[in-house]
């Protein structure tokens, strides 16, 4: 698409009426068998994340087996949805993962500041998806996007589509560098439109991360997107969501904007590290009546 | 013209703040006078937020230079003289005679700077250099424990409160703190010296309530290390409960804070001991061991 049609698509937010909505949605109180529910639920939804440059094998290996494995105390739990790791850390991830079920997320395109050109961008998709990521988080330019270069964003993101084959396409918009809502909203219909099969809110290294607001305005061009199209797109809040009640919110969030269709892991995502053992302590405490403590929860 | 006088909300401490309690319920506390006043009943949640205060406040406290935690319980004596009026007019209205509330204040005011003076010494005395038989440098020295909860004597409600909370401060621990339930006043009142006294937010917490209700989570909760108990109900309970994570559990109940509280084997009940086998050259040709 060219620029100028590109730049046609913007559309302005109502960044009060968002904040207001959001507000709406933190004084729901979920309670007992529903919390259990929507807890199994936010486990469910958890893309693990490393992403250090220090990470080992080692560290990468112990983090698929508390993926598989989150808490063997409790029964019934679920696996987590994927883990989400840097592409020289992919191979150790299928091996350890193999037949669990859980995928293998990768970030590329020179995560996380997406400043290189498309050529390595490209062939960094390309090791992640040999090596077996099922999924690939991109980041997108935002120099280029704020610039003005719209058909910039939307020409990559086509081509790292296509560099993915089978593998699925999350598109960062690292929000925390868009500054507005109404940016936030444009870059959400460029990601769509070039094909991205989840768009979300953040690399987790940038603050501030995924926010309410922010939640719901892409949330909610993706139901717009939904209603011309009739095409799903996943949604991945990452950065910032550690503890529990903020995850159920963000279910409200999702339930109430998308509808049920998107309470799987299909469809949404929450891109955490330190919420997986904040959930688990919840559990934990409905299970046996006691507040909990880190010490007895694995580390991640 | 006539002016309406301020009166004063008595409000919780949870990291250095001062909530109301998040179930918004009270408790009426008559005052000798006949005035009524109306305190925070604390609730499960009020103290599961104090213990999550109180752990992230943990890290902080605990890895300041011992003489440093030194100087901030001395302030806290400072600040307490500085409001003595306050405090002695404050334990005349539930009842004690000005004498007797002269006297605990200026007891509370010594417990402080006692425990001062303890902060950067206690590992010195209680520390060791433990004789091994292999080349080894080996010593113990004390670490704290983490955070403990306290419940705070019903009386002296002021003396007790500072005598029960000092010796865990100056240790490096964290704590979440029940008052006296029918003379809480003092404990709101002293909170407000701890936030003036550059004692970090979350270091000290104090609930006012009912300890009925609270003894419960105050020894169960997982994330907790230590319960010191200084009432004489629900002993029983704390330890079965203190048995899921093995907390220490200290008994304070039978203490005359007035004679036993200057002692610095009570700031050993919360810390750990933890022991270091430092390799040195092989001295066995010597005969010596350290």
């Amino acid at each position: 698409m060219t620029n100028n049609q590109l730049i046609a698509l913007k559309r302005p937010i109502d960044q009060v009426g968002v904040e207001e909505r959001v507000a709406r949605f933190q004084t729901r109180s979920i309670k007992t068998e529903a919390k259990i529910q929507g807890l199994k639920m936010a486990l469910n939804m958890i893309d693990l994340t490393t992403l250090e440059g220090k990470d080992t094998a080692g560290k990468v290996r112990q983090m698929c087996y508390k993926a598989m494995h989150p808490h063997d105390a409790l029964p019934d739990l679920p696996t987590v949805a994927a883990v989400c790791v840097y592409p020289t850390h992919v191979a150790t991830a299928v091996d350890a993962l193999k037949g669990s079920g859980v995928k293998v997320a990768a970030v590329a395109t020179a995560f996380p500041s997406g400043n290189s050109s498309r050529k390595i961008k490209l062939a960094d998709t390309k090791i992640a998806v040999d090596a077996g990521a099922d999924e690939v988080d991109m980041v997108i330019s935002r120099g280029e996007f704020l610039s003005g270069n719209y058909s910039f964003v939307f020409d990559e993101i086509a081509a790292i589509k296509e560099a993915c084959g089978k593998a699925r396409l999350k598109v960062i918009l690292e929000t925390g560098e868009l500054s507005t809502l109404d940016n936030v909203r444009h870059a959400s219909d460029i990601a769509m439109l070039a094909g991205a099969d989840f768009i979300k809110t953040s690399t987790g290294k940038i603050s501030p991360a995924a926010t309410m607001p922010v939640t719901l305005t892409m949330l909610e061009a993706i139901r717009d997107f939904y209603y011309e199209t009739g095409k799903m797109v996943g949604m991945k809040p990452a950065g910032g969501i550690s503890k529990s009640k903020l995850a159920l919110h963000n279910l409200v969030m999702v339930k109430e904007t998308l509808g049920d269709a998107w309470l799987s892991n299909e469809w949404f995502r929450f891109g955490a590290s330190s919420l997986a053992n904040d959930v688990l302590m919840q559990l934990a405490k409905q299970a046996e009546g006691r507040y909990q403590g880190l010490d007895y929860f694995s580390k991640d | 013209m006539s002016r309406l006088e301020v009166q004063k909300t008595y409000k919780i401490y949870i990291g250095g703040k001062f909530p109301r309690t998040e179930s918004g319920r009270f408790y009426p506390v008559k005052l000798k006078d006949g005035t009524i006043t109306n305190i925070c009943l604390g609730s499960r949640k009020d103290a599961r937020n104090a213990v999550v205060a109180a752990r992230n406040a943990f890290e902080g406290w605990s890895s300041r230079a011992a003489f440093n935690r030194s100087q901030i319980l001395y302030r806290i004596a400072e600040m307490l003289e500085g409001r003595k009026a306050q405090f002695i007019e404050e334990l005349m209205a539930v009842g004690d005679s000005k004498a007797s509330a002269t006297k605990e204040l200026e007891a509370s005011i010594d417990r402080c700077v006692y425990f001062a003076g303890w902060c950067d010494k206690y590992t010195q005395l209680f520390g060791s250099i433990n004789p091994v038989a292999s080349s080894h440098f080996n010593f113990s020295v004390q670490e704290p424990t983490g955070v403990v909860t306290i419940i705070a004597p019903e009386s002296p409600s002021l003396l007790g409160l500072v005598s029960s909370i000092m010796p865990v401060i100056a240790g490096g621990n964290t704590c979440v703190v029940l008052a006296s339930e029918n003379s809480p006043h003092v404990a709101v009142t002293f909170a407000e010296v701890l936030n003036s006294s550059d004692v970090p937010g979350g270091v000290v917490n104090i609930i006012t309530g009912k300890e009925d209700e609270l003894v419960e989570h105050f020894s169960s909760h997982m994330d907790v290390n230590a319960t010191i108990y200084c009432r004489n109900k629900h002993l029983n309970l704390i330890k079965e409960n203190a048995s899921l994570n093995v907390k220490r559990v200290s008994d304070w109940s039978d203490k005359d804070w007035y004679r036993d509280g200057d002692d610095p084997y009570l700031l050993l009940e919360t810390q750990e001991v933890k022991t270091t086998w430092h390799p040195i050259e092989n001295i066995a040709g010597a005969k010596s061991g350290y």
